[in-house]
C-alpha cells in the first residue's frame, strides 16, 4: 500500500515494520522518530491524518511468541477524514524503559488518552502538560491492566473529602 | 416487671409499628439492579403495601437507604457522604449481589460489599433479585424495624 511504502521511503529505518492485513494499515515505529512521524502524518497533504481515533498500550508480558520481545506497546489509531483512509502505528517499548514522547501537541486529545494509558499500564508519556491519573484515584497503587498485576490485589478505600 | 417497663415496651411497640410502615426510601441506584428496583417499585408489585410507596430523592428525608447498583471505590466516598447526610433512625439495604459482596466484579475498581463502608440491615442477594426477593427483603428488614428497641 502506498501509504506505508511513502513511509518507508521518507523515514527509512525509523519504519521497523510494516503489515497489511484486508485493508489494515500497520507500521511499527521506532521510539526515537516517533514524533517526526506523526506529525507527518498530520501535516502531509497527501496523508491529512487530522483524527486521532485512539491511543492505548498492550502488555504482552507472557504473549505467546512475544515472551524474549519489548513488553509494551504503544498503538496510534490515525483516520483522515479528508481522504478517508486510516494507519495503525505502535511503538515497541521495554518493561525497563516504558517512555514514549507525548502526542499532545500534535493532536489535543492525546492529552486524556495518555494519562489514560500511564492510569491502566504505567506508560510514561514525556512532556505530557497534566501527567495525572485519569480513572483512578491518586492513593491507588499499581497499573491494573498490566499483566502482572494481582487480580485479588486490595486497594486502600478512599475516604469522603469531607 | 413493674408498670414503668410494661409500658415503656408497649410503647417501642407501638412505635415500631409506626416506623414499619412508614418507609421512605433513598434509592442509590448505581447499575443495572435499578430497572429491577423500578419494575418492583411499579404499580404491579404495590409496594405502598408495606409503606414503601414513595421514595424521597434527598438523603435528609429518608429512612431507608436502597443502595442498588455496583459500588466503585470512586463512588464509595459519595455513599458514605450520602449515608452520613441521613437523620436516625436509619437503616440500609444492600440491593442485589454487587451490594453484598462485589459480586462477580472481583476485581481493582469495585467495593467487595458495601459492609466495609457502611453497616447493611438487610442483604437481597440476586442478579439481579427478583422483585419477589425484593418483597422479601422489605418484609425482613420490616420485621426488623418492628423489633428492635426504639429511640425517640
Amino acid at each position: 500500500m502506498s501509504i506505508l511504502a511513502e513511509l518507508q521511503r521518507r523515514f527509512g529505518d525509523a519504519i521497523v515494520e510494516t503489515h497489511e492485513h484486508r485493508g489494515d494499515l500497520t507500521g511499527v515505529v521506532a521510539r526515537d522518530a516517533l514524533l517526526a512521524v506523526l506529525a507527518h502524518c498530520r501535516d502531509d497533504a497527501a496523508l491529512a491524518f487530522d483524527v486521532l481515533m485512539d491511543l492505548t498500550a498492550v502488555d504482552y508480558l507472557k504473549f505467546p511468541g512475544r515472551e524474549d520481545g519489548p513488553r509494551f506497546e504503544v498503538v496510534y489509531h490515525l483516520y483522515s477524514i479528508a481522504r478517508n483512509h486510516r494507519l495503525r502505528l505502535k511503538v515497541r517499548l521495554d518493561e525497563d524503559d516504558p517512555r514514549v514522547p507525548s502526542a499532545v501537541a500534535i493532536w489535543p486529545i492525546a492529552n486524556w488518552l495518555e494519562r489514560e494509558a500511564w492510569d491502566m499500564f504505567g506508560v510514561r508519556f514525556e512532556g505530557h502538560p497534566d501527567p495525572r491519573r485519569l480513572l483512578l484515584y491518586e492513593e491507588f497503587v499499581g497499573h491494573p491492566l498490566r499483566k502482572d498485576y494481582p487480580i485479588n490485589r486490595r486497594q486502600p478505600l478512599i475516604g469522603p473529602a469531607s | 416487671m413493674g408498670v414503668g417497663s410494661f409500658f415503656t415496651s408497649k410503647l417501642d411497640e407501638a412505635i415500631g409499628w409506626a416506623r414499619k410502615y412508614s418507609i421512605f426510601q433513598y434509592p442509590f441506584v448505581t447499575a443495572c439492579c435499578g430497572m429491577e428496583y423500578m419494575a418492583t417499585a411499579c404499580s404491579h408489585y404495590d409496594i405502598d403495601r408495606f409503606g414503601a410507596g414513595l421514595p424521597r430523592f434527598s438523603p435528609r428525608q429518608a429512612d431507608v437507604l436502597f443502595v442498588v447498583g455496583t459500588i466503585s471505590h470512586k463512588m464509595a466516598p459519595v455513599l458514605k457522604r450520602v449515608y452520613d447526610q441521613m437523620t436516625e433512625p436509619k437503616w440500609v439495604v444492600a440491593f442485589g449481589v454487587c451490594t453484598c459482596t462485589g459480586g462477580f466484579y472481583d476485581n481493582y475498581a469495585t467495593v467487595q460489599g458495601i459492609d466495609t463502608i457502611i453497616p447493611v440491615d438487610v442483604y437481597i442477594p440476586g442478579c439481579p433479585p427478583r422483585p419477589e426477593s425484593v418483597i422479601d427483603g422489605l418484609m425482613k428488614l420490616q420485621d426488623k424495624i418492628a423489633g428492635q428497641a426504639q429511640r425517640y
